[in-house]
């Protein structure tokens, strides 16, 4: 077990210097130049004595891989740089960012998590009856709908013409409902559709048959049927984070969440290159880190294979 | 493969065929079939409601939203259709070689799907399009960066499988050479499952492109797109509730019968998703 960890640690080092590496190279390649962008982002009037004394001190000067090696190295100290456009850390833009976000994507998995597995079990159990074409269909509908389109239909109806919410999540609980919605309904869809399909094909399996003729209650069955459908439902949750964190990009710029994507959309908007290559390196850092998590579950979850 | 034929999926399958091809039939004939110039605006006629000469009404600028929805479904079906075929295309070619030739080939191509793998899609897609620019070419590139890890991790895995198999070892002492074999004579055999992924990427693409031109990086004015439509009405959706609703409906069906079509590809030739 540890050696496994140990292992997957070090290649986990290889993935974030070759992602950290890629998320440098797309904000270099970018069009334009960087100390251009800054000056004009301070409204500074710009000649070519400033101009080359802000590239200077910005160190674009230096060869590509120097202005790498600095990044990283920074990045390590938890030093993403200073923003463009008002001269703040990016590492304490993003840890403010990073709670309101954690607040939303969490609230939306539990919720899916805790709407669809019942459901699930319910329709798998039910298989072909009326209840579970009904609830199929459901999350089928909702797997389809794109979630900027569930926003602005939510916005709509709920807040426009029944004036229930406020329009504007400005990070109060009651701003959280509708983000966590259009969240929460295409990520709930598939949830459902993914689990009915684990749980309906460990349903299949010979153990079940065999402890239905021996008379085993129903409810037994049932526990050892999700505890073996676990590790492929673990999966489909830790894939979600990444749907999670692009979805916030889109929810959080349009009921004005004051998360990571609505920072990292006002960043793309100004062109603030060390806030999108923050936020771009710190999400595949959680990302990356929650997949670990979840295949280091695996080991705990099935001791099979703990013996390899 | 097993194949599954029963006639009700092989129905199924047809009906969604046809339903597909009908969408598809109708992006491409989209410029005849307009009721209006899509691009024409007209200050009379601004947010006016459905009716005869505009069937779903006008936008803000006076736009025929019915044609708007029509010259649309040709950006995000076609969009979302050639950006699953090239990187269906791409993501097995590299996946078979690194299958076929192991060593070096292997380990460089599986090692960048695998730092690609570890970007959340829509967050590298959305960093992408937004310093490259609008553009569909930018949000297609945007999308595809991650999308051909899929079919290249599909493919070198079906490819290692059947490597030792005696049809292909009969096949190579045959003489036949690596790009025979593997076209010929491995292809046709793992092309199942990279089908049925194929297929469900279809509504999976369709809404990430929508969703970059929502956020008005992706496809921008005044190429019509159902995205960058919906994003253009929702703030006057109290005055003209239609020129959202139309595009969204548009969505809605198109991406239900791409992946419902998914679906039936997937019963009909019983195979897994990779999730």
């Amino acid at each position: 077990m540890g050696k496994y960890i140990v292992k997957r640690l070090l290649h986990l080092v290889w993935i974030m210097l070759a992602v950290s590496f890629l998320t440098y190279l797309l904000m270099y390649l970018a069009p334009g130049d960087a100390a251009m962008k800054k000056l004009y982002a301070h409204g500074v009037a710009v000649s070519d004595e400033v101009l080359e004394r802000t590239r200077e001190r910005m160190g674009l000067l230096r060869p590509f891989l120097e202005q790498y090696g600095n990044w990283v190295l920074n990045a390590l100290r938890l030093d993403l740089g200073v923003s463009f456009k008002d001269g703040f850390s990016v590492a304490d833009k993003l840890a403010k960012g990073m709670s309101y976000t954690a607040v939303l994507t969490l609230s939306s998995l539990i919720l899916s998590l805790v709407v669809s597995l019942p459901l699930a079990v319910l329709t798998a159990l039910k298989k072909n009856s009326v209840l579970d074409y009904f609830i199929r269909f459901c999350s089928f509908v909702g797997n389809s709908l794109p979630n900027f389109l569930i926003s602005v239909l939510l916005m709509y109806y709920l807040c426009v013409r029944a004036r229930l919410l406020p329009v504007v999540a400005d990070g109060s609980v009651r701003g959280l409902i509708l983000p966590c919605l259009a969240l929460f309904i295409p990520i709930c869809g598939r949830f459902i559709r993914q689990f009915r399909a684990e749980i309906l094909e460990q349903l299949g399996k010979p153990y079940v048959a065999a402890a239905v003729t021996r008379g085993v209650k129903r409810r037994y069955i049932l526990r050892n049927v999700l505890h073996n459908a676990s590790i492929p439902i673990l999966t489909v949750v830790g894939l979600s984070i990444g749907t999670l964190l692009g979805g916030s990009v889109v929810i959080e710029t349009i009921f004005r969440w004051p998360g990571l994507g609505k920072l990292a959309m006002d960043a793309i908007t100004n062109r603030d290159y060390p806030v999108i290559q923050g936020f771009v390196l710190f999400t595949s850092t959680i990302y990356v880190l929650i997949n670990l998590l979840t295949d280091i579950s695996y080991r705990w979850i099935d001791p099979r294979l703990r013996q390899q | 493969m097993k194949q599954t034929t029963s006639p009700r999926t092989r129905k199924k399958l047809i009906v969604f065929l046809i339903l597909a091809g009908i969408l598809i039939a109708v992006s491409l004939l989209a410029p005849q079939l307009c009721p209006n110039d899509p691009n024409a605006t007209s200050a009379s006629m601004m947010n006016h409601p459905p009716c005869a000469e505009y069937p779903f009404g006008t936008d803000r600028y006076g736009r025929c939203i019915c044609s708007r929805v029509l010259m649309g479904a040709r950006t995000s079906i076609f969009s979302a259709v050639s950006l699953v075929a090239i990187t269906f295309a791409a993501g097995t070619a590299l996946g078979m070689l690194a299958g076929w030739f192991g060593g070096a080939v292997d380990a460089v191509v599986m090692r960048l799907a695998d730092v690609m793998l570890a970007f959340p899609q829509m967050v590298i897609a959305i960093a992408v399009a937004g310093i490259l620019g609008g553009g569909m070419g930018n949000a297609m590139l945007a999308m595809g960066i991650t999308g051909w890890t899929l079919y290249a991790r599909l493919a070198r895995a079906q490819v290692l499988a059947l490597k030792e198999e005696p049809y292909v070892h009969a096949a190579r002492l045959s003489g036949c050479g690596a790009g025979s074999i593997l076209l010929k004579t491995l292809l046709p055999n793992i092309l199942g499952p990279l089908v049925v992924n194929a297929a469900t990427q279809i509504g999976v693409m369709m809404i990430g492109i929508a969703g970059l031109s929502f956020l008005g990086i992706g496809v921008t004015e005044p190429q019509a797109e159902w995205g960058s439509m919906i994003n253009l009405s929702r703030s006057y959706i109290q005055l003209a509730p239609w020129a959202v609703l139309a595009p969204a409906g548009a969505t809605v069906i198109t991406v239900m019968i791409f992946n419902y079509l998914g679906d039936c590809v997937r019963d009909y030739l019983d195979v897994g998703v990779e999730q």
